[in-house]
């Protein structure tokens, strides 16, 4: 570990490892901090993302994939369900990925491409100059620490302390925090080809229970309820241990996780002087389906890129880094999280029967795109008064 | 004053995260409160597993 570099990345999640590898390769000195002693551990994950999404980033590798999914269930609360297959789809459903393996990968790509990795080593603080970044101060392995850097890349995950620190508020209001239990459960009956997303009050409210498959009888199985919604006695866990009970009572459980998954808007602004926040950190998850993997990739890569520019240019001030926000926002990502925030906070004040009636009105249709933009298209063909009630949506959906 | 049942904590850092007053830190694999907790128990009503509870002295 020098005490400088052109570029401080802090956290080794998807969002660190992609913003480490990208700046490396720019030809920068780089060093990427993790507090945790290993990468990838213990995982805060379903593992799920998109074929296509996945490869903008990364070419697919057996070591690092799970399964291959060809198709996906939404079930509703009265048991209908509306499908999509690989076969009507035309193009490719998903992956299940392997994180523990996937987040390490990712992070030896960026020390390949020359970056600094130290494990073990937790910022503390900005190192803060005139209002700028200028650094972290960091324990590293108990031994404090000085690293300073032209940019630093907040790449925290949930915690997004480091942003916080440096004057960006990045606390997520209890109701749009996800609360997440998981377990990898073996020897149990699903099928492997599929992935499930139960909806309902009763199993997940505000939220979804789901059954991803990581072979022919192994599955995350895991649930995200409202931060409202969970209480002593009716938290994440407590509804998942009442479905694992009911749908899974010989299966064997063998990793068990919690997390959190933060459906709020973005951050106003991810951008500093001498700072730039990605993926969690940024609060950059699609707002209905938790996935923020992609995103995390994608914001970055893009940070990176933005920072090697200023730093080639001799200027990091947030003023010559704002492209980086401006951009991201206006990504297809960007209008992506904007419009599936509305959809989503319209969802949430469904009751279960309101549920049923849409499941309904769409579960004969042959699905071509699994996303949510189709869902919704459809779902406003079938019940046109719904578009009255997601007036915000108009615009959007085009 | 805010107890932390390390036995239930699954260090997921959802506590740190919703937390008002960033009093919370996750330290690889244990949770610690490092700075004025001001016991709003918001911490306690996100975390999955139940970890957490403030408790009123007398
Ligand atoms: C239960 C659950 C299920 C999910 N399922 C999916 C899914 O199926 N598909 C999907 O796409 N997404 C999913 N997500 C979301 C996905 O896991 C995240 O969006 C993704 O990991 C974000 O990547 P990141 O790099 O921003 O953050 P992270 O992967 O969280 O990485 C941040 C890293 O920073 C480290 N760190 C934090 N603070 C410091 C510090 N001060 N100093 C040094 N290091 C620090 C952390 O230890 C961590 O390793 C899920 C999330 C949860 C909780
Ligand atoms: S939310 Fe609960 S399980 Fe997660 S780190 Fe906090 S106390 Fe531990
Ligand atoms: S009780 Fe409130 S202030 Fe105290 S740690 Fe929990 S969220 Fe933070």
């Amino acid at each position: 570990m020098k005490s400088s570099y052109d570029i401080l990345v802090i956290g080794g999640g998807p969002a660190g490892a992609l913003a480490a590898k990208t700046a490396a390769e720019a030809g920068n000195s780089v060093c990427l901090i993790e507090k945790r002693p290993a990468i990838g551990t213990p995982v805060r994950c379903a593992e799920g993302i998109g074929k296509e999404l996945l490869k903008e980033f990364v070419k697919p590798d057996p070591r690092w994939i799970s399964a291959d999914i060809e198709s996906a269930r939404i079930i509703a609360p009265n048991g209908t369900a509306i499908r999509l297959d690989q076969a009507q789809a035309g193009n490719e459903v998903g992956y299940v990925l392997d994180r523990k393996v996937f987040d390490r990968e990712l992070v030896w790509q960026a020390a390949e491409a020359g970056a600094d990795v130290i494990v073990k080593t937790r910022a503390t603080v900005p190192i803060m100059e005139n209002g700028a970044v200028r650094g972290a101060k960091v324990l590293s392995a108990g031994v404090p620490a000085d690293i300073r850097a032209e940019v630093v890349i907040a790449a925290d995950g949930t915690e997004a302390q480091f942003a916080r620190r440096a004057g960006l508020d990045t606390t997520v209001p209890l109701r749009e925090m996800m609360s997440c239990a998981q377990y990898v459960m073996t020897d149990i009956d699903i099928n492997a080809g599929c992935t499930d997303f139960f909806l309902g009050n009763e199993i997940a409210p505000e939220g979804y229970l789901w059954i991803f498959p990581k072979g022919n009888r192994t599955a995350n199985v895991g649930i995200g309820i409202s931060g409202r919604k969970s209480r002593e006695g009716t938290r994440a866990k407590d509804y998942l241990d009442r479905f694992v009970a009911k749908n899974f009572p010989n299966g064997k459980t063998i990793e068990a996780i919690a997390g959190g998954v933060p459906v709020c808007r973005p951050l106003p602004c991810t951008v500093g002087d001498g700072l730039l926040v990605a993926g969690d950190a940024a609060r950059v998850v699609d707002p209905i389906t938790g996935g923020g993997i992609g995103n995390a990739m994608y914001t970055g890569r893009l940070a990176a890129q933005v920072a090697s520019r200023c730093i080639e240019a001799g200027n990091c001030s947030k003023e010559a880094m704002m492209p980086y926000d401006t951009e991201w926002r206006a990504s297809k990502m960007g209008a992506g999280i904007e419009r599936n925030y509305k959809v989503k906070e319209y969802f949430v004040t469904l009751d279960d029967a309101k549920l049923n009636a849409l499941a309904d009105s769409i579960a004969s249709i042959s699905f071509s795109e699994f996303s949510v933009l189709a869902l919704i298209k459809e779902l406003i063909k079938r019940n046109p008064k719904l578009l009255l009630e997601l007036k915000a949506l108009k615009d959007t959906l085009s | 004053m805010l107890r932390i049942n390390r036995d239930k904590c699954g260090y997921c850092g959802t506590c740190v995260a919703v937390c008002p007053e960033d009093a919370l830190e996750l330290i690889d694999a244990y949770l610690s409160l490092e700075r004025e907790c001001i016991g709003c128990g918001i911490c306690a009503r996100a975390c999955p597993l139940g970890a957490l509870e403030v408790v009123h002295e007398e």
